[in-house]
């Protein structure tokens, strides 16, 4: 913001004690965003916004996903103001709201709080206040081929156990002819290879850290997770997975060398755009599998949300286009420009119950059964001292879960053995960990 | 036979000179040619033929305006590399024709600024351009990018100017040339070589510089290397736009190096050959 600008806001800050009117006149937000499909186009509509809002001006600053992470870091721990509106994930809301850095958020009964899906709206709560408002949601599931597992004869339910998904796998494969059976994330990263492996952690009826923050890789979960992990990609995967991430995955599937994904729910509407994707309509969904007999199916949440942080001197305005950005009203928007498909998916209840949505997203269904599946509260069997699906959410995770990940990458690239893997993982979170203070 | 021996080593250093040259160039031509490419082909592995879409190009500028952050860098790689020129010339004029038993230790320690990771005075820096209102400004950047160019800059004009016989300066000081005479008029001209490479050197240094440029601007002073941040997706192809956001990023760049590489090489190589 410029000192003009910050010179206009003070006036206007003053007028607003006066009880003048106009309090947003002549506004500039500064938006920070990630480029994701779903944000270039609320860039490319900002112009319905500033329309409606003739004293706002959106400016847009598009980064990359950690540069953002580390631009907006800075911002907020110096105070900067540099940002209005921040684009932030599931992971950082909790653990910067509690640092008092997010502007908590409150709505008037048109912007229907209530409407927005209880488990996300849950994520981005702490003690019953709503710091961030979602812009877009995803949990995670099975999307499949059809038409090879049929060829193969095998039948993936609704609510396949890891079991199914394996013997799925094996019949599916025919590498003569690039056709891999199932692919999975392996890039390392804590939102790379490790969000999957947590989400299938936890389905194993795994968990992080006991109640004492002690690491549990030396468990006898974490090791089914990772040999079965391992034994799927190494059998039935694609050469060089230990460097596939979402993009990657998302390729090899829309080609139709996949015969599972498991990823995203946001992946859905990509894979059956007939545009880019080959197999567009052969793709079945079912929810994240599960272990036989263990009760949860992973707990994978994320959303990319709308938050304000502190040091904003536009809090007003900013909040104004928070609540245009993630209305109901702006989803009704996208669809008339660009059809329902571009909806941007998994933050209201409303959106699942419009049959017209219904009706060109056949992944709507499963989407928000695996988001409303999500706990994120509780995303193991066993007794956690976290929070969080895929992740857990404390501000040391980012660097365990990307020191972890690359162990798990080094297995499947075949450097390491599993049980070399988890070993320096224990090792290495255990140090971490202690470093950190958690462990006494 | 001598003849011919050294006819064939004369081939086989072209041949090995071309292989150098193709494989230090090849990241930036293989940048171009997946600028070519639709995005699935960007993504599905090593491929030299592109299909030669320009979709891409026409993404990356209906996205962004290109030539706001592309003035900002002409203003910030130009800006900074002059205001270097005039701080540093005098300075290495001084250290060359007049050194003191402290002007190693001076040469050593400017050199020795550039030796800590620039994510270690982030903080710091940042404060200050919050503090003083520089954040965001291109004023603010091109100070910041001089200062981080300047001691390279000494460097290189201290190397040249030693190159210069004193006493050329002397006879010019005998002839009554004051001390701007002196500088600008004698010895200026006669480093012409080694100013103009130092000035391409450190205008394609600034034009590159990626974390400060990133680091401390949001919309109003964000030059190319923002620009080219702005295009990779956590969910999305991207490499195509990605491509074609950094060709556009480094052809003028790469125009520039091209037109003045006579002059680079003659600068580079100042003195070498007496």
């Amino acid at each position: 913001m410029t000192i003009t600008l910050r010179a206009l806001l003070g006036g206007t800050a003053l007028c607003a004690t006066a009880g003048i009117a106009g309090a947003q006149d002549n506004v500039t937000l500064t938006v920070a965003t990630v480029n994701n499909g779903d944000m270039i186009r609320m860039q490319g509509l900002t112009s319905e916004f500033t329309a409606a809002n003739p004293g706002i001006t959106v400016e847009w600053v598009t980064l990359e996903e950690n540069i953002l992470r580390e631009r907006v870091t800075t911002d907020i721990a110096t105070q900067g103001g540099q940002y209005d509106v921040l684009t932030i994930g599931t992971y950082e809301v909790p653990i910067w709201a509690k640092q008092n850095w997010l502007v908590p958020l409150e709505f008037d009964d048109a912007y229907g709080v209530d409407d927005l899906i209880p488990a996300v709206r849950d994520a981005l709560s702490v003690d019953g206040r709503l710091y961030a408002a979602p812009f877009y949601a995803e949990s995670a599931m099975v999307m499949y081929r059809t038409d090879l597992a049929e060829a193969a004869g095998v039948k993936i339910p609704e609510n396949p156990t890891w079991t199914d998904i394996m013997t799925a796998a094996k019949a599916m494969t025919d590498k003569s002819k690039e056709q891999y059976g199932i692919c999975l994330r392996g890039k390392p990263g804590w939102g790379e290879n490790m969000a999957f492996l947590t989400a299938m952690a936890n389905s194993y009826g795994a968990r992080w850290f006991d109640t004492d923050w002690k690491p549990q890789f030396d468990s006898p979960e974490w090791q089914a997770t990772l040999t079965d992990y391992l034994t799927m990609m190494n059998e039935y995967g694609p050469p060089g997975a230990s460097s596939n991430g979402f993009n990657e995955n998302l390729s090899l599937f829309q080609q139709g060398k996949c015969g599972i994904w498991i990823d995203a729910t946001v992946a859905a509407s990509f894979v059956t755009d007939p545009e880019d994707s080959t197999v567009a309509d052969k793709v079945g969904f079912a929810k994240f599998p599960n272990k036989d007999g263990v009760d949860n199916h992973g707990n994978w949440l994320w959303a990319w949300n709308l938050a304000i942080p502190a040091s904003s001197d536009a809090q007003d305005a900013a909040k104004t286009f928070i609540a245009w950005a993630t209305s109901k009203g702006y989803t009704d928007l996208v669809a008339s420009k660009e059809g329902w498909r571009a909806a941007p998916p998994g933050t209201r209840t409303s959106l699942y119950e419009n049959p017209e949505y219904q009706k060109e997203a056949p992944f709507a269904a499963m989407t928000l059964t695996a988001i409303n599946a999500a706990n994120t509260q509780k995303s193991s069997v066993q007794d956690i001292p976290y929070t969080g699906g895929q992740f857990v959410a404390i501000p040391e995770f980012q660097g365990i879960g990307t020191a972890v990940g690359q162990q798990f990458s080094a297995a499947l690239a075949g450097q390491a053995s599993a049980a070399d893997a988890l070993a320096a993982a224990q090792a290495n979170t255990t140090r971490e960990m202690t470093r950190a203070g958690y462990i006494k | 036979m001598a003849r011919a021996t050294s006819k064939n080593a004369r081939i086989g250093w072209t041949v090995a000179a071309w292989f150098v040259a193709l494989l230090i160039f090849f990241p930036i031509l293989y940048t171009i040619i997946t600028s070519l490419k639709t995005e699935q082909e960007a993504i599905a592995g090593f491929n030299l033929i592109p299909s030669f879409t320009l979709e891409s190009y026409q993404t990356v500028q209906s996205q962004n305006n290109y030539w706001r952050p592309f003035t900002n860098s002409v203003i910030l790689a130009v800006g900074s590399t002059l205001l270097a020129l005039v701080v540093a010339i005098p300075a290495a004029w001084a250290m060359a024709f007049s050194p003191t038993k402290r002007t190693k230790d001076i040469l050593m320690w400017m050199l020795s600024t550039k030796m800590m990771p620039a994510v270690a005075v982030l903080v710091p820096i940042y404060l200050i351009f919050l503090r003083t209102g520089l954040m965001d400004t291109r004023i603010g950047l091109t100070i910041l990018l001089m200062l981080i160019n300047l001691p390279i800059v000494v460097w290189m004009l201290y190397t040249y100017f030693r190159e210069i016989p004193g006493e050329i300066l002397e006879a010019a000081r005998m002839d009554g040339a004051s001390l701007r005479d002196e500088i600008l008029y004698v010895l200026t001209p006669m480093a012409v070589p080694g100013i103009a490479s130092t000035l391409l050197l450190n205008i394609i240094l600034a034009w590159n510089e990626a974390f400060w440029t990133i680091q401390l601007t949001t919309t109003n002073a964000a030059p190319l290397s923002a620009f080219i941040a702005s295009f990779s997706s956590p969910q999305g192809l991207f490499w195509a736009k990605l491509s074609a956001a950094s060709t556009m990023a480094i052809a003028p760049i790469l125009i520039l190096g091209w037109f003045s590489q006579k002059q680079l090489v003659r600068g580079l190589t100042f003195g070498a050959v007496k």
